[in-house]
């Protein structure tokens, strides 16, 4: 029977991505050099923006906490994307490993939602005076978390991880649609009342002896961000695979 | 592709007119949590008109809440929302036709009776308008995507309280736009624009949400 699963090798790395051992190995052989690269870029991003950038002219030095605020929020803005596609995935094709993804994406970014917004407060107190204000961005990134805890709640009210699978995908789904919808909504909500004061987005552009480090600190989160998907995935992978022969080889091993 | 839409939503009137007392009670709610507002707050009508459009589109959104709980629920105990299931026909047209009825049941209701609390709660007068307006095309787009998460939650033991944690977030564009559309007739602009977008966003919801609640109720079977 192995031509039959050998016929079209162009094919094969979507089939061999399905399965969840392949992954568990690849990944495992990837994870180090993962791990020093998150480590060696976060270092230095915040050695070098909390240390060597020069201050803000107007904020001193407690627009420093953006190095680690405005790339919280990247990462939870695109790990909803990367929750609501590994969804669809497992939707329509029906595979297992895309549904673990969708499990493990969902309490890094509900982590990763309340470090940005829990930073922006911290943040907002010596600029704006208040810890918090019902801005546009502040109130869409409240929503967000709302819907990374919502596809959380309805995970784990199943019993059966089939049944829970797809009802959070579909939940995750619905967001993707809703998502920019509230965004704008949120947006022009405010617009009707007070002109913007404080818009984040037509900031003057920064300085580029700033900029720099703010790059690298948002590399480095990508990094750990898939070094954190990867570990939380194969925690799940064990979890559920627990049945099969490989994972007890595997556990059985570690033991010896 | 229209079959079973008519002839679910003509079943569901008729459950919903043989148990009347139930189907009141989002109403009844509706009046009753509104008639806390000034005992809470203040009986005073200036600050009352302040604030009274948001009141309203915000019990309007919990009386909703509240009723689509049930949305499904009887279906799926007495076994006919298998029935329904294992029908060759399109399964997102019987669930449009049962949204429908709910909307009927619940939303239209609420709309015809804001006026009244307009009254109570001294909403300006250039206000009753859109706010009526407002909440016709409202009520739709929340029995909508309330259905979505009435279909997720249905087979769950405590679904009520998970159903609206789900739902809540994805309700938050229509509250803004409807009370974006009172408030801006109350003060002297035009509302014809987050009014539009209001009926934009029920064409969406009209669209898709039978197909994320069927895709939903689906998931009965293998729980």
């Amino acid at each position: 029977m192995n031509w039959l699963t050998n016929w079209s090798p162009s094919w094969q790395w979507f089939h061999r991505l399905g399965s969840p051992r392949w992954f568990y190995q690849t990944t495992g052989r990837w994870l180090p050099w993962l791990s020093l690269l998150a480590l060696a870029l976060l270092s230095t991003g915040l050695v070098w923006g909390l240390g060597f950038a020069p201050q803000d002219a107007k904020q001193g030095n407690s627009f420093r906490i953006i190095y680690l605020h405005v790339p919280a929020s990247f990462l939870a803005l695109a790990g909803y994307y990367i929750m609501a596609i590994a969804g669809a995935i497992g939707l329509i094709w029906k595979m297992k490993l895309s549904y673990m993804v969708m499990k493990s994406a969902a309490p890094i970014g509900a982590a990763l939602t309340f470090l940005a917004l829990f930073t922006g407060a911290i943040w907002g107190k010596p600029t704006w005076g208040t810890y918090w204000v019902w801005d546009a961005r502040v109130t869409s990134m409240l929503i967000l978390l709302f819907l990374y805890l919502g596809v959380l709640a309805l995970q784990y009210a199943f019993h059966s991880n089939e049944a829970g699978n797809r009802a959070s995908a579909i939940l995750a789904l619905v967001g993707t649609v809703n998502i920019p919808i509230i965004y704008k909504s949120v947006d022009w909500w405010y617009t009707l009342h007070q002109p913007a004061t404080i818009k984040l987005t037509s900031a003057p552009s920064m300085h580029s002896d700033m900029f720099q480090p703010l790059l690298v600190m948002i590399l480095g989160f990508y990094c750990f961000y898939t070094v954190a998907l990867f570990l939380f995935t194969r925690a799940e992978i064990l979890r559920r695979e627990r049945k099969s022969t490989w994972v007890k080889e595997l556990v059985i091993g570690a033991q010896h | 592709m229209a079959s079973g839409f008519s002839d679910y939503l003509r079943r569901d009137l008729l459950l919903a007119y043989r148990r009347r007392g139930e189907a009141a009670s989002p109403l009844v709610f509706f009046i009753m949590v509104s008639t806390l507002i000034p005992l809470g707050i203040s009986p005073e009508s200036a600050r009352l008109a302040e604030i009274a459009s948001g009141i309203i589109w915000v019990m309007a959104l919990l009386a909703t809440l509240l009723s689509t709980d049930g949305l499904f629920a009887s279906d799926y105990q007495d076994g006919s929302l298998e029935q329904l299931l294992i029908s060759p026909q399109m399964l997102a047209m019987p669930v449009l036709g049962k949204i429908t009825a709910h909307w009927m049941v619940t939303g239209l209701p609420l709309t015809l009776a804001s006026p009244l609390l307009g009254v109570m709660l001294s909403l300006p007068e250039e206000g009753y308008v859109p706010m009526v307006v407002s909440l016709a095309l409202g009520t739709g787009c929340l029995s909508l995507i309330g259905a979505v998460g009435a279909a997720l939650t249905v087979s769950l033991r405590k679904g009520g309280l998970l159903l609206s944690l789900l739902v809540m977030p994805l309700y938050m564009p229509v509250i803004i736009f409807g009370s974006a559309t009172v408030q801006s007739a109350i003060d002297g602009f035009a509302w014809s624009g987050p009014l539009a977008i209001l009926g934009a966003m029920l064409a969406a919801a009209i669209a898709l949400c039978p197909l994320a609640a069927a895709g939903g109720l689906r998931l009965t079977s293998i729980n």
